[in-house]
């Protein structure tokens, strides 16, 4: 093995070549992404890179960090337009760039809604340029915000609009928002930090158009003909893995590149990131199939698993994983491991009425298959653990009853030390 | 081998504590506790796994 190459230059990418530089891998390495940017943090887009007064840098690494500490050759500015697997080459610009071990990490890009391009106003979070876009129009003086889809990142933008004090409202064209996600009453319950921060939430509406006037958006036509003014459009309507450039490669590709357990796609080709459909093993009885994730921590393991299999494929290893993200939304943490799957769902702290705090566990063929909370940061990895050693439903909720016991105990801690203070505070007056 | 938290970068993900979670634990309010400092022996291999899965990069180790 003498030349790795990496299409993709976001977290993935960037986890496959430090990952191999860490081993002592000292063949050529090779990085290749289709923006301009130095790779950086997707998360921060939809959160503090809009909500925070001063911008933080959302790049993982200086270029120093690529040219003299990991001896990678950087191509950026130029997306990778075609792979000849026999030949052994990826195509980048006028370059054919050979491999002896591939890595794609091409990851996803937003869907937009047709009819919409080059029209002011219209925004979609996925890039750093989006991002850049999105923050100065939330600052113009744009007073009403229109939420299309509200999913993850169109709540996280929804709930930053409103604490900038826009009025915001979210349409969502299944009843329930977040149902594959989460499933429909954790779906629900979240709707409901929306509405305790005063974002208006409308489910089962479909956008039939969006009317404009003088190249900027101006109002949504909605499915029954109403139509709903607006200053801005954020269309959060999902992301779709980055493949185009792969046809003609032989590669199967099915909503993502298909691989193998051990992220292989083709011989001396390796998947990681969004962009990666593979077989959970950890997951094989209650998914119908391969999965693919779009997740921050997922994204960063696989790009090291990838990585090191394409440098060593005969001692390639099998990427299982239990899924792992969060969101933040107004001053609340969502977090989920797991899947969503199973025929049952149990709130085993706190309350899900109101929007949280809350912990819920998910349960499919009698054993613990996700976790959700909600501001209980303590609770859901202590979940992930169970999920991960795939033990049974009981295990789970005997860990609950133990979970609750301990916040009783410190709380009657808590109340008892209160009562003492309040005790020597009237004995000292 | 030492265990350094940024305190700054760590927004109590808990990523850590679900692959160590000997070493790493989050409170109800998001703060990190870290249960040792040095890493225990024959837990080198999980606390390196939670250092590389911390999403904010906060965690590192020292020898
Ligand atoms: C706004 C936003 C908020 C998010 N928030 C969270 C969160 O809170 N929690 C969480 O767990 N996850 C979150 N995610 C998801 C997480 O960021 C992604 O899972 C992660 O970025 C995936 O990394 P990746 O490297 O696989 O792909 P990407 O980050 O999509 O990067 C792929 C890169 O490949 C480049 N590329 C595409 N085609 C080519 C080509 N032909 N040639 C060369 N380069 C190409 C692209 O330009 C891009 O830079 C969020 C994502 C977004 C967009
Ligand atoms: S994973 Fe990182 S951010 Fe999360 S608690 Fe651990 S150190 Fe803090």
């Amino acid at each position: 093995m003498t030349h790795l190459v990496v299409v993709g230059a976001s977290l993935a990418g960037l986890r496959a070549v430090e990952a191999v530089r860490g081993d002592g891998f000292d063949g050529t390495v090779t990085l290749v992404g289709a923006e301009e940017h130095l790779p950086y943090d997707r998360p921060p887009l939809s959160k503090e890179y809009l909500a925070a007064e001063e911008c933080p840098d959302p790049r993982y690494r200086e270029h120093a960090t690529f040219a003299d500490d990991l001896d990678v050759e950087l191509v950026l500015g130029t997306p990778a337009s075609a792979l000849d697997t026999s030949a052994r080459t990826v195509t980048v610009g006028d370059r054919a760039i050979p491999y002896d071990g591939l890595v794609i990490a091409t990851g996803a890009h937003a869907r937009t809604l047709p009819g919409t391009e080059g029209l002011a106003g219209v925004h979609v979070v996925r890039t750093l340029d989006d991002a850049i876009g999105l923050r100065g129009a939330l600052r113009d003086g744009n007073r009403k915000v229109t939420v299309v889809g509200a999913g993850f990142i169109g709540s996280e933008v929804a709930a930053v609009a409103r604490s900038l004090d826009l009025e915001v409202t979210i349409l969502e064209a299944m009843d329930t928002p977040l149902v594959r996600a989460i499933g429909e009453r954790m779906g629900r319950a979240l709707t409901r930090l929306h509405e305790r921060h005063g974002t208006e939430v409308r489910t089962g509406v479909a956008v039939d158009e969006v009317l404009h006037h003088d190249g900027g958006v101006r109002a949504v036509r909605l499915g029954d003909g109403t139509e709903l003014d607006t200053d801005l459009l954020v269309v959060g309507i999902g992301a779709q893995p980055t493949t185009g450039w792969l046809e003609g490669s032989g590669l199967t590709v099915d909503d993502g590149v298909v691989a193998d357990a051990r992220l292989a796609a083709a011989p001396g080709v390796y998947v990681a990131g969004d962009v990666a459909r593979w077989p959970n093993a950890l997951f094989d009885d209650v998914l119908d199939g391969p999965m693919r994730l779009e997740h921050w921590t997922s994204a960063a393991e696989q790009g090291r698993y990838a990585a090191r299999n394409a440098v060593d494929p005969e001692n390639a290893k099998v990427y299982e994983t239990v899924p792992y993200f969060w969101s933040d939304w107004y001053a609340s943490r969502v977090q989920f491991v797991g899947v969503a799957a199973g025929d049952h769902v149990e709130v085993v702290a706190g309350d899900d009425a109101d929007g949280g705090p809350f912990t819920a566990l998910y349960r499919a063929h009698d054993r613990i298959v996700g976790a959700l909370a909600v501001d209980m940061r303590a609770e859901v990895m202590k979940y992930r653990r169970l999920i991960g050693k795939r033990e049974g439903w009981d295990a789970a909720l005997a860990l609950a009853a133990e979970r609750r016991e301990q916040a009783a105990a410190k709380a009657a801690e808590a109340a008892a030390a209160t009562a003492a203070e309040t005790a020597q505070d009237g004995a000292n007056a | 081998m030492k265990i350094k938290v940024d305190w700054d970068k760590c927004t109590g993900m808990g990523m850590c504590e679900s692959l160590a979670p000997d070493v790493f634990e989050v409170d109800d309010d998001g703060s990190l506790i870290l249960h040792a400092e040095e890493v225990p022996d024959g837990q080198e291999d999980e606390v390196r796994e939670a250092v590389a899965a911390c999403p904010t990069e906060a965690l590192s180790l020292e020898s």
